[in-house]
């Protein structure tokens, strides 16, 4: 990405005495699907927001195209929102909803009808049009929301939480619709979701907010494969951490006294003497009953079997949490885990990621 | 002994009973609710207006009421000029009453709704204070601000910008307009708040997402999800204050009498009780239809925007 399409500086917003969102720098590529995610009150919603236009940043700016819109008003600005609630207009129907933002560009009446149409077709809601909005279903609303929003042509494509209040089955086949429609039109989408299934799957990359700070920002892969701190490894899928000390270094890997891990080398940074976290996904320690060497011994406490894979729970001397496996359920036969049994946990040394220790 | 445990037996029973038909059917729990307020709106209201209607059909003759069904009162209640006269007036004040009143309360009322962060309900309580005073209270109050000696003129005459008062303030039609309006006033700030209020923001964000500048968006999203209020604060004041006859005899002077003044004549000192009542069909029928014909006018032409 060479130029930002959508640029934040240094965006700070407070309430009062809360800062709701804490120096955030982003830049937006042109036509990327960009996903803000974190957990409820971390910031995303007021950062879409501010770059909406309905809250106002308490210092740094945001640039959209080269243009300054920091202190712009919402009808100012080249951006339309799929708002949370879909606050589709209650008095009007299906076609006026989607009509509201061309009304005011006084388009010649076949060229709004046409528009409108077109837009109706591209949500599958053609023939709909003289629906009122109350008359919708929870999908048929999001559609309309989007509709709304996208026959205006907008620059930006804002999206809050468009997809949390419908249920599991359409939510996911929504994600993929909107994924295709997105590509197709090549509007830059700036959404938010506190889903983090739901950013992995459709966005190109994802920031990732906690407590109105954005602790990364990359592409979903890079997001699980290689955190950057404790708290992205947390939030994004299951992530067992262990304390490591290291103790030398080899070039590229670092040598590290693991406690009960016993010494491990791994693919690091840090200098020697650092305090540090190895993080590892359950997915990728394999489960042995087998002593294997290297092989960490522990004790099975718990098990859930989910179809396609079991979460196993092993009880490891010297390290508090029980570690997060997640076994593949391969063989139609395969092996019941009722607690108890001995176990040797192993992985390869590219499943460790060393995180620094906060 | 055997009887008596019977009896309380099936008294349990039939308790029991009652309670499990009122929680099974809806209807009667409905009608069960419905019942007392029925019964006293029926003998109240339903039952004099009945016999309202029915004078409206006889004639009085000097002291004897002629109950044979005749249409005179009706031709006498339209035919007559001054009837008419006063039938015009009475609607054409109710109307710039109502027109005044909901154009003044609705700043308020979306000041509450939209302005105030804290403590809504403590402004309400402001707004409606004029209120918990009685409604003839209010209208003297009126007389003493407008009247010849009262706090505008004596006030202009401390100033020295008049040297003598102001006849026209009190004693007319505008003197009726200014109480009637005032007087009812929080009966249009109160269902316009509520259907303002129940708006949801972010319809208005949506609005001003879509292009919408502040005045727009109020054309477009707030006045329509609002008019339900509006229509029911219009029809709330045109309705009683077209048949208002306090205000017009205390304020209104022999130009600002309404009809309902010429029906209490009617009914007190003429002793006409049939013309009195075709005289009070007549206006409420009027009341009716205008209030119905307006409400469709308005709602259309609110609905055209889009």
């Amino acid at each position: 990405m060479d130029e930002a399409f959508i640029r934040i500086e240094k965006v700070t917003k407070r309430f009062g005495g809360v800062t709701a969102v804490d120096a955030a720098d982003i830049a937006i590529g042109r036509g990327e699907f960009f996903s803000l995610l974190g957990p409820s009150g971390c910031g995303k919603t007021t950062l879409l927001r501010m770059i909406a236009g309905f809250d106002f940043p308490s210092e740094g700016a945001i640039y959209v195209d080269g243009n300054d819109i920091t202190d712009l008003p919402p009808h100012k600005r080249p951006s339309n929102m799929v708002f949370q609630s879909y606050a589709i207009f209650p008095h009007l129907n299906v076609f006026d909803n989607i009509a509201y933002g061309l009304r005011k560009a006084r388009l010649p009446r076949a060229e709004l009808d046409r528009r409108v149409e077109e837009a109706l077709a591209m949500i599958k809601l053609s023939g709909f049009g003289k629906r009122r909005g109350d008359q919708l279903s929870g999908g048929q609303r999001q559609r309309v929301a989007l509709a709304r929003a996208l026959v205006n042509r907008p620059k930006v494509l804002l999206l809050d939480e468009p997809l949390g209040a419908l249920d599991k089955r359409l939510r996911e086949s929504m994600q993929i619709e909107l994924r295709q429609l997105q590509k197709s039109v090549g509007i830059t989408f700036v959404f938010v979701t506190h889903d983090q299934e739901e950013a992995l799957s459709m966005s190109d990359r994802v920031a990732v907010m906690s407590a109105g700070k954005v602790l990364q920002i990359a592409e979903p892969r890079t997001l699980y494969e290689a955190p950057n701190c404790r708290e992205v490894a947390d939030f994004i899928g299951t992530m067992n951490f262990f304390d490591a000390i290291v103790t030398s270094r080899d070039g590229d890997i670092a040598v590290l006294d693991a406690g009960p891990l016993g010494i491990v080398r791994a693919p690091a940074s840090q200098p020697a003497g650092a305090a540090v976290l190895i993080a590892i996904r359950p997915e990728k320690i394999v489960l042995s009953s087998d002593a294997v060497s290297g092989g960490v011994r522990g004790i099975i406490t718990a098990s859930a079997y989910l179809g396609e894979r079991s979460h196993i729970h092993v009880m490891v001397d010297g390290v508090t949490e029980p570690v997060s496996v997640a076994a593949q359920n391969r063989h139609r036969d395969g092996a019941q885990h009722n607690g108890g049994e001995v176990v040797y946990l192993s992985w390869t040394p590219e499943a460790m990621v060393i995180l620094p220790r906060a | 002994m055997a009887t008596t445990e019977a009896d309380t037996e099936h008294q349990r029973v039939s308790k029991a009973g009652i309670t499990a038909f009122l929680r099974r059917s809806e209807s009667a729990r409905g009608l069960a609710l419905l019942g007392p307020t029925m019964v006293i709106m029926v003998l109240a209201l339903a039952a004099p207006l009945g016999l309202l209607a029915a004078y409206s059909f006889w004639s009085q003759h000097g002291w004897t009421l002629d109950t044979h069904f005749t249409l005179d009162q009706y031709t006498r209640a339209f035919s007559r000029q001054s009837y008419r006269a006063l039938f015009y007036r009475s609607l054409w004040i109710s109307s710039i009453v109502t027109v005044v009143t909901v154009l003044l309360a609705y700043p308020m009322a979306y000041f509450v709704a939209f302005r105030v962060e804290k403590s809504k309900f403590i402004w309400l309580i402001l707004l409606t204070i004029p209120f918990w005073t009685s409604y003839l209270l209010r209208v003297f109050a009126w007389k003493v601000i407008l009247g010849y000696n009262g706090v505008i003129n004596s006030g202009l005459m401390s100033l020295g910008l008049i040297h003598a008062p102001l006849e026209f303030l009190l004693y007319n039609p505008t003197a009726v307009v200014v109480t009637l309006a005032h007087a009812w006033a929080a009966f249009a700030i109160l269902p316009i708040y509520v259907s303002l209020e129940k708006i949801d923001r972010s319809l208005l964000e949506a609005a001003a997402d879509l292009g919408d500048g502040a005045v727009r968006r109020f054309l477009r999203i707030t006045l329509p999800l609002s008019l339900p209020g509006v229509l029911g604060a219009a029809v709330l004041i045109f309705v009683p204050t077209t048949g208002d006859y306090v205000t017009p005899s205390l304020v209104g002077g022999s130009n600002g009498v309404m009809i309902a003044n010429i029906i209490e004549v009617m009914f007190d000192k003429i002793g006409n009780w049939p013309l009195g009542a075709a005289l009070a069909m007549a206006s409420m029928a009027m009341v009716g239809i205008i209030t119905l014909l307006s409400v469709q006018a308005i709602r259309l032409a609110v609905g055209k925007v889009k």
